[in-house]
């Protein structure tokens, strides 16, 4: 038994068909307690006031939001090599979270920034990097919703996927030549020197942990979605022929 | 490959429309940025190299969806995809032959724009330098974005749509190397970066435009 067998369409629904409420529930436990603990249960930041727990949204939203793209290449590239229909709907499936992941992040950044730079929004690599995956996400979904043969569509996209993550860490990195930002560096990165302290460090870990879930949960729904209404289309079709 | 070449730069030309039309357009956007910022020449003088770059992108974009849907309908692509020359030269031809027909004159007359937007003296050799460099790399990737699209009947939108973020890198470097051109700043570093950008394009995206189009004739 390899992994490559989940890609079957029906042992992927009769597996996701008990783990999905789970993943629901996770992800909603994880995300209130997150939240909960993150707003109510931890002091003011020194500079920032109570300004500094939209952290505990902002930053699991950006994290997701660029994960959600790498899931899509990863799912892009297993369906280019092994043609696993399951892979390219579940491609499909992210598309939209991410979007959503997107724009949260970039909703409650401006939301921060008001405050904090005296702006909604700078021109800031970061930001912009932002809003450029975003158009990406856009592209992408539109490119999907505007052909019909779903192989074709499954192809195309997957190749723009792969196109377009080049060009993203491209425009990534070129940005940063073109405008120095506002925006902060590193909060979470491994090298603890720069962290933030554990006070606050705990609660937006369990926050990002119940992001991760909400997205597995929502892709997995998404897919289970995908794959009714093409059966669906095949009994539609099945029917017209008969 | 110089036969398909030929082939291209004749229909364009003979065509009518397609090759005046992206500088006419490019014309036309230029004249109309002055009216809406007003016409302070020191604000013009300072958006000039940004307004100038834009303008020649859109008017690039403007003539993509013409580098396969006629090729596509009438079946010479078809053709194309199953002569002994392979679909990646094909492409790369394609994307050259656009260029030729939109990037190379709009990189010709862009200087000639810049005074209407009082562009700084010491910034035209590096904005037909930038332009120069940069706009194979729009055609090429525009040339992918009209692959993808190449099936669909209203794909003119969505190919703007596509093609647009990834127009993104070139647009940052090319603009930044005539405003630092402008700026009496050394320009070498945007100029280079953007060549990189260019090679890659030509080196990478035909490998993806062939295999994209061989799924659209699928």
């Amino acid at each position: 038994m390899s992994m490559w067998e989940y890609a079957n369409p029906k042992l992927f629904m009769s597996w996701t068909r008990p783990v999905l409420p789970w993943a629901f529930g996770l992800a909603g436990l994880f995300v209130v307690v997150g939240l909960v603990w993150g707003f109510f249960f931890t002091p003011n930041d020194f500079r920032q006031g109570s300004t500094v727990k939209i952290i505990y949204l902002h930053v699991p939203a950006a994290l997701m939001a660029i994960n959600a793209w790498v899931m899509m290449l990863v799912a892009s590239l297993i369906w280019v090599v092994r043609r696993h229909h399951v892979s390219a709907l579940a491609a499909r499936a992210a598309a939209p979270v991410g979007l959503v992941f997107t724009l949260i992040a970039l909703f409650t950044g401006g939301i921060w920034g008001q405050p904090m730079w005296g702006t909604y929004w700078a021109w800031d690599p970061r930001l912009t990097s932002f809003l450029i995956l975003f158009l990406f996400y856009l592209g992408y979904i539109a490119l999907w919703e505007a052909i019909e043969d779903p192989d074709t569509a499954a192809d195309l996209t997957s190749v723009l996927c792969m196109v377009g993550s080049i060009f993203a860490i491209l425009s990534r990195y070129a940005v940063l030549f073109w405008n120095q930002g506002l925006h902060q560096g590193a909060t979470l990165s491994l090298d603890k020197e720069e962290n933030i302290s554990d006070v606050f460090w705990f609660p937006l870990l369990v926050s990002i942990a119940g992001f991760v879930l909400l997205f597995i949960a929502l892709v997995l729904l998404r897919t289970r979605t995908e794959i009714r209404a093409r059966r669906i289309r095949a009994l539609e079709a099945r029917a017209r022929r008969a | 490959m110089i036969a398909l070449l030929l082939r291209d730069l004749r229909l364009a030309v003979r065509a009518g429309g397609g090759f005046g039309l992206g500088l006419a357009f490019f014309l036309i956007v230029v004249v109309l940025v002055p009216f809406g910022v007003g016409p302070e020449t020191n604000l013009l003088s300072r958006i000039a190299p940004g307004i100038l770059w834009v303008a020649s992108l859109l008017a690039a974009l403007l003539s993509l969806d013409r580098i396969f849907a006629l090729d596509y309908e009438d079946g010479s692509l078809a053709l194309l995809a199953t002569s002994p020359l392979p679909l990646e030269g094909a492409a790369m031809i394609k994307a050259l032959a656009h260029w030729i027909t939109t990037g190379l004159p709009l990189t010709l007359a862009a200087p000639a724009l810049g005074f209407l937007l009082s562009l700084a003296p010491e910034a035209y050799a590096y904005l037909l330098i930038s332009l120069l460099i940069g706009t194979p790399a729009l055609s090429m990737i525009g040339t992918f974005g009209a692959a993808l699209t190449v099936g669909l009947r209203r794909g003119g939108l969505l190919l703007s749509l596509l093609v647009l973020p990834l127009y993104v890198p070139t647009l940052i470097f090319g603009a930044e190397a005539v405003r630092r051109g402008a700026d009496g700043l050394d320009p070498m570093g945007a100029l280079m970066l953007m060549a990189g950008i260019t090679a890659g394009s030509f080196g990478l995206l035909p490998f993806a435009t062939a295999a994209v189009l061989r799924i659209n004739l699928r």
